[in-house]
Order: C-alpha cells, then structure tokens, then sequence
C-alpha cells in the first residue's frame, strides 16, 4: 500500500500538487497543438488563397460582431450530403487568414464556406433586410440597419498593420492604399479597379448595396458573403499534392 | 492598568489599491474620451466609475473600521471571512435568473424569429453570447468563487488569506461579467465562442483571476490541517487551468488602445484547435472540476457521510485533469483539422468516460447508509439528482465523440441537448443545491424558509429539463437525419428551410422547458430572500430578549 502513502506528498504540498496539475494538462495541449505548425497538411499552400481585401475584412469583422457564427458554419465536410449540398469540402488553407476562424459549431442556418456566388448582390440585400421576404420560413433576424449605418473604417490600415504584424501577407502598399482601395471595391466600374485586383487577384470591386452614394455595412458584409469560398478553382486543385 | 494605543493606520493594501485605483481611473477617463467607438468609451466610463467607487470604498472602509485589521482566529476558533462569500452567494442567484431568462428569450427567437425584433442589440446572435456567459460565466463563475472560498476556509481552518484581495476578486469578476456582457450587446465580441469578451476584458480578468488563484493558495498554504481536502484539489486544478486555457485562447493583439478590436495571434485551423482545446476544458475544467469539488464538499456534508472512497478520489482526480484536455478535437470531426488529431480527440473523450462515472460513483455511494435521506430532504435529491445528471451526460459526451454518431449530431439541436442535460441538470442542481446549503449557513439560519418549495423548485424544474432535453434530442437527430436523406432516385430529399421548418414544435417545446427551469430559479430566489430576512426562524434566535417578569 506504499503507493497511495506516496500520493500524501500532493495532499501536504500545495506547490508541488499545482506542479502536478500543469504537468498533467499540459501534455495533452501540447501534442495536438504543436504540430498543427509544421505538419504540411495543415500549413499546405494552394493556389488563389489571399488575404481579405480592406472591404470584405470590414465586412468580416461586421459577421463576427452580429454573431453569425452562433448559427451558421463555415465547413463544408467530406461528407457525400454536405458535398452535394454545398460544395467542395473546405480546405485548411482556405482559412489561413482567419482571424478568429468562422468555422461554427451549430447550423440554425445552413453552411457559409462556399455561400460566394450562389446569390446576387440583390438577393442578400433583401434577405439581410427582411429574410422572410425572400425564405419564408427563415428564423434568420433582419439586417436591415446594415444598409442604412455608414461603413466605419477609418482605421482598416490600422487593422492590416496588425494582421501585418502576426504574418499576413499584406504588402506596404496594400496598407497604404486600404482606406482608397476600401471604396473602390464598394464602386461599379471605378477606373482604379484593375489596380485593386492586381493587389487582390479574383476580387469582385462593385456597389454591393444598390446605394452608390455612401459605402454602407451591408456593402462590406456583401461583399464577404460573395467571396467566401471563391479563391479555390478545384478543377485546378491537386489534393493528393500534400499527401505523405 | 496600561493602556496600549494602536494607531490606525492604514495598510499597505488599502494605500497601494487606492493610489492605484486613482490612476487607473484618471486612465481610464483619458480612454473614454478619445474611444473610437461609442460602446468602448461606454466601457472605459464604467471602468472610471469603478474605480473611483473603489477608491471611496476603501477610504471609507478605512474611516469606519476600528484600528486592527479583523483577527485571524476569535476564542481560540477560526474567524472565517464570509462577506465575499455572501456577496457571491447573491450574486449567483442575480445572475443565474437573469441567464436563464436570457436563454428563454433566445429559445422563443428560434421559435418566433419577429421577437429578434430586428434591432442590433436584441438580435439572436449577440444575445446567445449573453446567455452562454451569463450562465457559464457569471452564474456558475459566482457559485464557484462563493462555495471555493467558504470550502476552502473550512477545510483549512483559517481565515481567508488577504485582507481586500478577497473582495478584490469577488467584485473585480462581477464587474467583468458587466463589461462582457453589456459588450454582447454593444456588438463587441471576438467571435471565439465562450472566449467573446474582447482583450480589454481579458486583460482586466486576468488580474482578477491571479488574485484569486493568490488567495486561495495562501489560504491553503496556511492551514491548519495537515492534508489539503479532496474538494481543493479540484478547486486549485480549476483555477490553474482556467487560467492556462484563458491566456492561450484570448492570446490577441489589440488594434489601438483606444479600440475595442483585436486580432489572434492563431489563424484558421491552429485558432479552431486552440478554441476546442480551450472551449472543451471550460467545459472540463469550469463546469466540472470546480462542481465536482462543490460534490466533494457539500454531499457529504450534507449527508453526513464520509466521502465514499477517498482513493476512488485520488484516481478520479488526476484521470479526469490528464484524460480532459485531449479532449478538444472532437468538437472539430470532420473537419480540416488533420485526422490523427480528431482521433486522438475521440480515443480520449471515450476514455474519459471511465473517470467520469468513477466521480459519480464515489459521489452517489457516499449516501450509503443515507439514502433514506432522498424522501425527506429535498436538498440532498437535487444533489443526488445532479450527479446522476453528471452520469448521464458524461456518458452522452463519448457516444456522441465518436465520429460516425458526431457526423450525425454535429451542427443539430443534439449537442444543444447534450449541453443543457450537463448545464441545466448537473451543474444547476449541483449550485442550487448548494446554495440551498450556504444560504443558512452563512446567515446563522436553521434551515432555508421553506422546504415545501424547494421541493416545488426541484419538480418544475425537473420536468423543464426533461422537456428540454427530449425535444433537442427529437430535433437534433431529425434534423441530422433529414441533412443527409436522399431520395430513391439519389437527390438529397431535403431543401434545408425543410428542416428548418420541421424545427417549429420543438423550439416551443425547448422554450417551454427553459421556463419550467426560470421558474424554478425564482421560486429558489424568494426562498433565499425570506430565509436571509429571517422568515420563519425562532423568535430567541432573532435576537428577542425574553422579558422578565418582577415576582411579587
């Protein structure tokens, strides 16, 4: 019975019983995080995965304010339903710049990760609106303030400086350019467009809310839901590229 | 006959906490006035206020208190520092009714989306982070600071350790509860679930968390007993692991100080790793470690037993903290998180099954010899009742980590199910109970005011949990099930507003539930407020002297 006499030494000793608490959580953690660094399937490059343009990172940052992720995933499963229904499955690399990530836990609504397209531009402006109008049996809240509050975005450089700063890719002047870049995405058929998409290849630069008059939020969130999924041509994509 | 004088003098602490108060406040002020947005100076307002109160609070505490400090023991017996317990005590039961209303609001949302009211502020997806927190974080964050600090006391025999450091902990984490949740609403969130709050907020509950962790510590450290009891084992690999699993979670880099905004160091399926390895450990370290030593404690007490198997405990103990933290992965089956890490995510969660029925086992047998206790008093059957939730849902929890069943639950109502059969059954009755307990205690009360009611309080909600918890099932599994039915000519049958639609009877019926369960709360909560006002004690004890009859 010598062994549970051993134990009294975590019983009487409070330092060396919280030592043995962090020596216990910590192998877990550690084995199933460290890795994720420098495994080549989780760190793979694929083609066509770019940062987020000044306008769809505003637009991001308005999904993670409004909780979307409470109700809608952005993971499509290698799963035949799932596929079928939504797309290729998604990649770890088509998240590679999100920060936090969206991948949910709990679909109310249906799956995002390959929403980019499917709809026009008017169709998410009413459905944002008024879901119901166009889903009747939505349980989906209406947006519609969206369309209606300015897009605040005076800082965006300051929000790519940050992401600069922990590994984004985004070059000096992507960072210079982002407030002018900012409302040109947000323009149909502005003349420094191509510029913008030399910077941000596949990008989509168009009035997003029907308003021409102002860059509104529902012209930032638009313009994300209509890129998620899109930077990927899967006719192109090798999956076997990165097998081991 | 020499008189010794003390000089009053004030205390390190007290000039230290003040002076420091002081600045932070003028900081904070400095902040509110050059905020970027509206709801972030709202915020640096209510940290001014705070700790300019603070600031008063201690000076007049320092006018009013007599020149020593309370002593650490009176007569020779300890001289136990119950007012923060108290404080939390209430708190609890403040902030559980106002989470389970929360969750009733968002339950009638999905079933009736025109009461999301197309405002910002009362929109499903910023009022479910105030549910979530509010239960997890300030109802059962309070519960466990309360019965932590009253258990640790009694089992070391000492007085609280620090003189406003308790305090400091028990206001300072309610005052995070505000700015987190005030901050859902105002749309400041960093989008990590049950991780939200943004990194002003994390900062701010960091120091709060040291000082706790501090407190108890020392409290420990000088006890007068020679072993340190099963319950703080369990308390301190709570607190040391909250803490580990909220620096590497909330690991962000601000945008401006004068911005509510960050961004995490972690992206894309490293930040969904991390999430899981923090969002299942909130679970295994927040809601079960710390309840699990609230078992530890107050069954036996209550029972009068001795624990039932003290080296069950020790196994039950450093399985349940090793086996845990594997456990995050399954969160993510399926997804882009490589496969060897989902397998070691369910290999782990099905082992934990086993230290997980070995806690129940040693909680349940401990009313060996006391069963007959469960018909008469209520108390100790929504203890019993809770652990035998625990039993239930921790063997839910492996069944459902197993990818072929998760490829079906996952994205449903089931795990919503799973988690209220743990939130509401386990960890509700586990904290009633145990308040049910403190609330005389800490009071010098007999008994609680009525024990009719807590009986009424444990059936209704009862039934509100079992109404909760089969109409998830039905849906999550039906909605699963419908996901992924195709038709004889091979489409998939379903368009998905179907299956939204085949929601309906079960989202009136989850709502229906929660209420049962609000219900419930309340009638806890004026049990509570007529016990502390002395409702129905013996006269002699609420101070009535007897008068004297002259003879003649």
């Amino acid at each position: 019975m010598s062994l549970w006499n051993r134990h009294k030494i975590f019983e009487t000793n409070s330092i060396v019983l919280i030592l043995g608490i962090l020596v216990m959580i910590a192998i877990g953690g550690l084995v199933e995080i460290v890795p994720l660094y420098y495994l080549k399937s989780t760190i793979e490059k694929v083609d066509g995965v770019r940062p987020y343009t000044p306008l769809e990172l505003a637009g991001r940052n308005i999904y993670v304010r409004e909780g979307c992720y409470n109700c809608h995933s952005q993971m499509v499963r290698p799963l035949r339903d799932e596929v079928e229904r939504y797309g290729h499955y998604s990649l770890a690399a088509e998240s590679m710049y999100d920060r936090p990530f969206q991948w949910g836990s709990k679909r109310t609504g249906p799956d995002l990760a390959r929403l980019g397209g499917k709809y026009s531009d008017e169709w998410h402006r009413a459905h944002l609106a008024e879901p119901r109008s166009i889903v009747p049996g939505s349980i989906m809240p209406g947006y519609a303030w969206l369309a209606t509050t300015p897009l605040k975005a005076d800082g965006i450089e300051q929000d790519m400086k940050v992401q600069k700063l922990l590994g984004v890719p985004y070059s000096d002047e992507m960072v210079a350019k982002a407030k002018a870049d900012l409302r040109i995405q947000a323009t149909t058929d502005d003349p420094e467009a191509d510029a913008l998409l030399k910077r941000y290849p596949k990008a989509s630069a168009r009035d997003f809310d029907g308003n021409p008059a102002e860059v509104s939020e529902a012209d930032a969130l638009i313009a994300y839901l209509q890129m998620l999924g899109t930077q990927v041509d899967f006719r192109l994509y090798d999956n076997k590229a990165n097998l081991r | 006959m020499a008189h010794t004088i003390q000089l009053k003098r004030m205390t390190t602490s007290e000039m230290g906490l003040a002076i420091f108060a002081a600045l932070f406040s003028l900081f904070a002020l400095v902040v509110a006035a050059k905020a970027e947005t509206s709801g972030y100076a709202f915020h640096a307002a209510i940290f001014t206020l705070a700790s300019a109160a603070s600031v008063f609070a201690i000076a007049n505490r320092y006018f009013n208190r007599p020149a020593a400090l309370p002593p650490q023991e009176v007569d020779g017996r300890p001289n136990y520092n119950f007012g923060p317990v108290k404080f939390a005590t209430i708190a609890s039961v403040i902030w559980g009714i106002a989470g389970f209303a929360v969750g009733v609001v968002i339950a009638l949302q999905l079933a009736w989306p025109g009461l999301n009211l197309d405002l910002p502020w009362t929109s499903f997806g910023r009022l479910r982070p105030l549910h979530t927190s509010a239960v997890i974080f300030a109802f059962g964050g309070n519960v466990l600071i309360a019965t932590s600090f009253y258990v640790v006391q009694r089992t070391s025999r000492v007085r609280l350790a620090g003189d406003l450091a308790p305090w400091f902990v028990v206001l300072g984490y309610n005052l995070f509860i505000v700015i987190a949740g005030t901050g859902y609403m105002l749309g400041i969130t960093q989008g990590k679930e049950y991780a939200e709050p943004e990194w002003y907020a994390d900062l701010f509950l960091t120091i709060v968390w040291v000082v706790y962790f501090l407190v108890f510590l020392a409290t420990i450290i000088k006890r007068k007993e020679p072993h340190i009891y099963v319950a703080n084992w369990f308390y301190m690999a709570f607190i040391v692991t909250i803490a580990v699993l909220h620096l590497g979670n909330n690991a962000t880099i601000p945008v401006s100080v004068f911005s509510p905004k960050s961004y995490i160091v972690w992206a894309g399926v490293q930040d969904a790793m991390v999430q899981w390895w923090y969002g299942h450990n909130a679970v295994g370290f927040f809601l079960t470690a710390g309840f699990l030593a609230i078992m530890y404690y107050f069954i036996p007490k209550r029972a009068n037993r001795p624990v039932y198997s003290y080296r069950l405990s020790i196994i039950h103990f450093w399985a349940l903290i090793f086996l845990y933290i594997w456990a995050g992965p399954h969160h993510l089956h399926y997804t882009a998180l490589p496969d060897w890490a989902q397998t070691l995510g369910m290999t782990f969660s099905v082992m934990l099954w086993m230290p997980s029925w070995g806690g129940m086992i040693n909680g349940l047998m401990t009313l060996s010899g006391a069963w007959d206790k469960l018909r008469t008093d209520p108390v100790l059957r929504m203890m019993v009742v809770s652990v035998a939730f625990y039993g239930m849902s921790t063997f839910e929890g492996p069944l459902m980590s197993v990818k072929a069943v998760n490829s079906l639950s996952h994205y449903t109502d089931w795990t919503i199910g799973h988690v209220h059969s743990g939130a509401l059954g386990w960890v509700g009755y586990v904290s009633f109970g145990a308040i049910y307990c403190l609330v005389p205690w800490l009071w010098n009360r007999r008994e609680m005011y009525s024990l009719r009611l807590i009986n009424w309080h444990f059936w209704i909600s009862t039934l509100g949990i079992v109404l909760y918890i089969t109409a998830m099932w039905v849906s999550g599994i039906l909605q699963g099930l419908m996901w992924r039915a195709y038709t004889t000519l091979g489409f998939l049958e379903y368009s998905f507003i179907e299956t939204v639609e085949a929601m309906h009877p079960f989202y009136v019926i989850r709502a229906l539930g929660g209420l049962l369960f609000l219900g419930g709360a309340l009638i806890m909560a004026w049990n509570v407020w007529r016990t502390i006002a002395g409702a129905g004690e013996p006269a002699s004890k609420m101070g009535a002297i007897p008068a004297l009859v002259p003879a003649e």
